[in-house]
């Protein structure tokens, strides 16, 4: 990607149930190491929110919990949408994501109004409990650093 | 025993509520014999965080309750802690607070209004498939959401979990030129919004009115949200302070979740728009009164299905305060005034979205905390919910099934229940036994 760019890294979660804070952790990490320019935003993954968060942008990236996948805890998990995609994979179904609100309608419901961004790129950790209170499970933890790496390989590769 | 007419219904999930649930309905014969409405309330696992924690903290922490309320959670907690500690911060972070507020309504309603409840009386099946037609109605939704998420971004520092709020007052208070930007992208939030009033009253409701005893905050001379008196539709008037001795929770036999009801009455009560529009209508600001007059609304409103009106009626409301709020202010000299620890138990309460949120908390002499309680609208809105929907079900049994479960579904919405907090799924199950 070259000239003008807006890019965004999106951390859906929340850091009081367990694992489902993996992606607020993982943006964490990433304070101070993205290049300058990149927003780096924590949200509940409440749809209107994120197509707000990744309008306009050229490239989004998602880090996001899921659960029910055939991955063991702390498999990572990788998808792309976008602008180009017709019926992208990201729209299947409300759940790769734990949020059964969140990302499937948030991908839907921007393509219906016209603002996925250019490139959407989902990274999404297989959880292992989304019980009350703070604190990853080792598993998980132990995976936001290969989560976090592989969000700046995607920025290499995009923003060179 | 068994009946001719004995079915069992599951539908996979209800979309569109504010978080994990399940309803259940049991249909004995030609009779509805429970309507249950499971919530899984994280607001007690937040109890048990908040023992041992500081006095300072529970704003922060009770934030992350609700992604979609966190202001509410804010203030009710730092009204009950300088409640203990004998803190009263000035006119300007009383304005400002009331400003933070102000943007939580306008959010949370616009995306009730347009992303949860419209596509109900559209014939849609969700926003996605109404933003597929109506792109503009959907544009003008999430117009006016980002426009409640702007004072979110300038009071609390983000529009979700804001970060600005503590006890005593804020960390930093804005300067009056960047509530000025503001107030420019608030005052042309106005006409969508009235558009929106007039756009939601044009729906068909079915007839319907509630028999609940309506309760809310009140403070005369201006709409009720951070702050109040509470009073009900039956005479009731108490304070903060006196919540508990009113408001008893009790386990109920047809039901593992407590269910709230009024100290010394017999029936079921509400909390939430109906109950601050019927109780406080009076005291809407002029455009607001304006929009409910012309929307049909009259000085009370008991129809669940008419909450969208109430809501929209809200914004509006919500916008004006907001515009005024900004134009009346001066940046106060300090952010917030010093809270000293106390021992004692302080009481708190205001007027969530979707209605009364009350929390106490017990300090020690340094300021630990020694217990907590918090009660949210919606855990007081689910016996009166089931009531409803026991009655609203018991009119439909000629339906078929799925017909059944979608109108059911369609009735939660009314109340915008916030089961939530974290995670994500109602299950609706019809037992016809």
């Amino acid at each position: 990607m070259t000239g003008p760019h807006d890019v965004v890294v999106i951390g859906i979660g929340n850091e009081f149930r367990r694992d489902d804070g993996a992606g607020p952790a993982a943006i964490e990490r990433l304070r101070g190491r993205v290049p300058a320019g990149v927003r780096l935003v924590i949200s509940d993954g409440e749809p209107a929110d994120l197509v707000e968060a990744w309008a306009g942008a050229d490239l989004a990236i998602v880090v996001d919990a899921m659960h029910g996948s055939s991955a063991p805890p702390g498999g990572l998990y990788r998808v792309t949408a976008g602008r180009g995609d017709i019926g992208g994979q990201a729209d299947r179904g409300p759940s790769a994501s734990s949020h059964g609100l969140g990302l499937g309608t948030a991908v839907a419901l921007a393509r219906a109004l016209g603002q996925l961004p250019g490139t959407l790129i989902i990274h999404a950790v297989e959880g292992a409990d989304f019980g009350h209170g703070p604190g990853l499970s080792d598993a998980v933890g132990a995976a936001i650093d290969a989560l976090a790496a592989a969000v700046l390989a995607d920025l290499r590769r995009k923003l060179t | 025993m068994t009946h001719r007419y004995d079915r069992t219904l599951t539908a996979a999930a209800i979309a569109r509520v504010e978080g994990e649930g399940a309803l259940h309905v049991r249909v004995a014969g030609r009779h509805v014999q429970e309507a249950r409405l499971d919530i899984y309330e994280p607001p007690r696992f937040f109890e048990a965080f908040l023992r041992g924690r500081s006095y300072t903290e529970p704003p922060d922490i009770t934030a992350r309750v609700c992604g979609i309320c966190p202001v509410a959670y804010q203030t009710s907690a730092y009204q009950a802690i300088e409640a203990v500690c004998g803190t009263r911060p000035g006119p300007q972070i009383a304005a400002l607070r009331r400003l933070l507020y102000c943007g939580e309504w306008i959010a949370s309603h616009a995306l009730h209004v347009y992303m949860l409840h419209a596509p109900d009386f559209l014939g849609y099946p969700g926003a996605v498939e109404m933003a597929a037609d109506h792109r503009d109605l959907v544009q003008r939704g999430l117009s006016l959401r980002r426009a409640g998420n702007a004072i979110m971004e300038v009071l609390g520092g983000r529009a979700v979990h804001p970060v600005n709020v503590r006890v005593g007052g804020f960390y930093s208070a804005p300067e009056e030129t960047t509530l000025a930007g503001l107030r420019a992208q608030l005052e042309a939030a106005l006409e969508p919004a009235l558009e929106t009033v007039s756009w939601v009253a044009g729906f068909d409701f079915p007839d319907l009115a509630v028999e609940h005893e309506l309760l809310a905050l009140t403070e005369p001379g201006r709409y009720a949200i951070e702050r109040g008196t509470l009073v009900t539709s039956g005479g009731l008037a108490f304070a903060a302070a006196e919540f508990e001795q009113h408001v008893v929770e009790e386990q109920v036999p047809h039901s593992t979740a407590l269910h709230a009801r009024l100290a010394g009455r017999d029936g079921t009560y509400l909390t939430g728009p109906l109950a601050r529009y019927t109780l406080n209508s009076q005291w809407l600001p002029p455009l607001a009164t304006d929009a409910a007059r012309a929307a049909g609304l009259g000085e009370s409103c008991r129809n669940p299905f008419r909450s969208i009106i109430v809501r929209a009626v809200e914004i509006v409301c919500a916008l004006e305060e907001a515009i005024a709020i900004i134009a009346g202010y001066q940046m106060p000299p300090l952010a917030s005034v010093p809270v000293a620890p106390r021992a004692g138990t302080g009481h708190g309460v205001s007027e969530a979205p979707r209605g009364v949120l009350y929390q106490r908390f017990d300090l020690d002499a340094d300021g630990t905390i020694l217990g907590a309680r918090i009660v949210p609208p919606t855990s007081q809105n689910q016996a009166a919910i089931e009531r409803d929907l026991a009655q609203f079900v018991q009119a439909r049994l000629s339906l078929d099934d799925e017909a059944l479960t979608r109108q059911c579904e369609q009735a939660i919405r009314n109340y915008d229940p916030c089961i939530s907090c974290a995670t994500h799924f109602l299950r609706l199950t019809i037992d016809r036994t």
